[in-house]
């Protein structure tokens, strides 16, 4: 395997952005903060893949107006995802493994706020016996929440908890769009939203876009001098049928979490758009009380869609890059109540530099 | 002023699919008020039957009727309803275990405040009116009524029974087994402008075309752009053209089509107005079809000002301006 190392991030998230859904307008700026950071042009960049859906946007073709960002004369090596960030970095992982390019820039984009995002994630269901009853995403993490709290899994102050801390963490984090903790009393007396969620017990809807940069051996080193290195990457899926699965587990979490070393991890950054979903998460990654969860705020307080998975390794990699950790892991999700679940190792080693 | 101009625009489709023969089985049963499980290889009673099994990934084939009375396993309190579901007051979603089945099936259950549900509630399917073979044959679950569960218990006849079919009904006349759903799929967005779309539409409100410059390549964008194509730069500037141009290429239309606001034959055409170096794609009027040829000069026919919006439209088309043909190395880059 080829030594690939994430030495570039750039991220934009809202509450409501103004401008057209295919972002391009969010889009320059971060390729430019890309530029920036790089040192590169367009030129060096072997290889694109970008994260989006129409369905978001509400027209079609919006990944390829979104290539203007780019600009593709003469012509680019460019795919495209209807997943998350995360996975399109993916993509481009498998593209630099194949030994074709040694560098890649990955973007996704997604305005949320177009349409009426709850309800457009319809769509992702069974088109038969789901979709037709439109199961909104809060519902279906309702149902889920409710579960683990019916078995004892998990209860009202634990979820509170992970909202507390996520929003106080969140005041330190420019990009965050929902941020201010309290205390867990003060959460637990706010009302009711969808019973058994609270309003802060789900992520806000949220516009953004974000990119992130990938390069191979000597290539990383000439952007960073910690270049975080992915040293695991993995990614599962449960069944789609809701009815089929223990909601309150996520066995596709735990066989990617077999699949990579997560011995010695300092932080993680976990895709969690309910918190529930985190205390799930934390259970199948059997991470331990000394590993620091979200230090960025996590997705429970700003998860632009399409980008809101890849932004925990964009932060992951910025904490490898300033040497505060050795090594994280960051962590992606897609379909309904963590169906799809990616794991990425970030570290500041190769395993082979000693 | 805001940044940006918008508008609400709709995207709806009849979403149609042909169910197969293991979904088909269970929309034909609801049809029919029966309701279908299938059978797993691991002995698991599953409703609506998954169309494969999850260990051996056989087909399933292995059906049994379960009731239509069972218990909630987990509930959510849906307070603000979005389009389509199944009420549009406050519900709740929730996992109802079918009598008969061993995993739960996803379902509204009409109840008027979360006080009124909890999980092991007993619930019974309520049946639309109309069944045609849809997940909303089933129009909810309901709480089961205690007299109900007392004297007849579950799959008892109690108001968890649809209207019987037509005792008479012989062989010939039932109904074919359903083999296809349709569900309207309709999603409501607001549409934005980009800032540079925003100033094209705002100078058509005004009667005026504006395109910008890439300030790498210096080409001219009509309309402009948030990025200019080839080099990824927004374009800049404000320049404003005549609403002369060159007829760079063009089609006859001939063929009608969904939605198709003027009579065929009409002409298409690329017009590569004057100082951008984008054609713009518009009607050619005021000549026949078949005197429209390449580098015929034309100018903008705008409607009435009073008709005038934030649209391309406001240019009822283009006509000949009478003026010599451009040359073909004028246009001949735009080709």
């Amino acid at each position: 395997m080829r030594d690939v190392a994430v030495v570039g991030f750039a991220q934009r998230q809202m509450p409501d952005f103004d401008g057209s859904p295919t972002c391009v307008e969010m889009l320059v700026p971060i390729l430019a903060e890309i530029y920036e950071q790089t040192g590169w042009t367009r030129r060096d960049v072997g290889f694109w893949c970008s994260g989006s859906s129409d369905y978001l946007a509400g027209r079609s073709f919006s990944f390829v107006q979104a290539v203007d960002a780019i600009g593709v004369t003469p012509p680019v090596n460019e795919s495209h995802v209807e997943m998350d960030l995360a996975w399109a970095m993916y993509e481009a992982w498998i593209k630099i493994q194949t030994g074709e390019v040694d560098t890649a820039v990955v973007y996704a984009f997604g305005k949320s706020s177009a349409g009426v995002l709850r309800r457009t994630l319809a769509l992702q269901l069974d088109p038969y016996t789901m979709t037709p009853l439109w199961p909104d995403t809060v519902s279906l993490a309702g149902l889920q929440a409710r579960a683990g709290i019916d078995a004892g899994l998990w209860d009202e102050r634990a979820m509170a908890e992970v909202a507390n801390r996520s929003l106080t963490d969140a005041e330190k984090n420019d990009y965050s769009i929902r941020k201010g903790g309290s205390s867990v009393e003060e959460l637990l007396a706010r009302p009711m939203y969808a019973d058994p969620l609270r309003k802060h017990d789900c992520s806000p809807v949220t516009d953004g876009a974000a990119a992130i940069v990938l390069a191979a051996g000597d290539k990383a080193y000439e952007v960073r001098d910690k270049p975080a290195w992915i040293s695991g990457l993995s990614h599962f899926v449960d069944s789609p049928s809701i009815g089929n699965r223990d909601l309150t587990r996520s066995p596709s979490a735990a066989n990617a979490a077999a699949k990579v070393d997560l011995n010695g991890v300092e932080v993680a950054e976990l895709h969690a758009p309910f918190s529930h979903q985190e205390l799930i998460l934390r259970r199948e990654l059997g991470l331990g009380d000394d590993v620091r969860i979200n230090p960025s705020g996590g997705a429970l307080t700003s998860n632009p869609m399409f980008s809101g998975g890849g932004i925990r390794i964009g932060e992951t990699a910025q904490r490898i890059w300033s040497g505060e950790v050795a090594k994280g892991v960051a962590h992606a999700t897609s379909g309904a109540a963590l169906q799809q679940n990616l794991l990425c190792v970030l570290e500041s080693s190769t395993g082979k530099d000693a | 002023m805001s940044r940006t101009l918008s508008a609400p625009v709709t995207v709806a489709f009849d979403y149609t699919r042909s169910t197969g023969p293991v979904l088909g089985r269970f929309l034909t049963g609801l049809r029919d008020g029966v309701l279908v499980a299938g059978r797993t290889s691991a002995g698991e009673v599953v409703v609506p039957p998954l169309e494969y099994d999850p260990v051996t990934h056989q087909q399933t084939t292995d059906f049994v009727e379960v009731a239509p009375v069972g218990t909630v396993t987990s509930w959510t309190w849906v307070p603000e309803p979005v389009a389509a579901q199944p009420f549009d007051r406050p519900f709740a979603f929730a996992l109802v275990t079918l009598d008969g089945a061993t995993k739960p099936m996803f379902h509204a259950v009409d109840v008027a405040s979360p006080s009124e549900i909890s999980t092991g509630m007993r619930v019974q399917v309520r049946w639309a009116d109309e069944r045609v073979g849809h997940i909303n044959d089933i129009a909810c679950f309901e709480p089961v009524a205690e007299l109900d569960e007392v004297e007849s218990g579950a799959g008892g006849p109690g108001r968890a029974r649809p209207q019987p079919r037509d005792e008479a009904a012989t062989e010939q006349s039932r109904p074919e087994p359903v083999t296809g759903v349709i569900t309207p799929v309709s999603l409501d967005y607001v549409y934005a402008a980009s800032p540079e779309e925003s100033t094209f539409y705002r100078g058509l409100d005004e009667g005026r075309i504006l395109g910008q410059r890439c300030p790498t390549c210096d080409k001219v964008y009509v309309p402009p752009r948030s990025a200019c194509p080839s080099d990824g730069t927004p374009t800049e500037g404000e320049i404003e053209l005549s609403g002369l141009g060159t007829i760079t290429t063009f089609c006859i239309v001939n063929v009608p089509f969904l939605g198709q606001k003027i009579t065929p034959p009409y002409v298409s055409a690329y017009v590569l107005l004057d100082g951008a170096d984008i054609a713009l794609l518009h009607l050619i009027l005021g000549v026949p079809a078949d005197e429209v040829r390449m580098g015929m000069r034309v100018k903008a026919v705008w409607k009435p000002r009073e008709e005038w919006a934030y649209s391309l439209e406001n240019i009822d088309h283009f006509a000949p301006t009478g003026d010599p043909d451009a040359d073909y190395d004028t246009y001949k880059r735009h080709l």
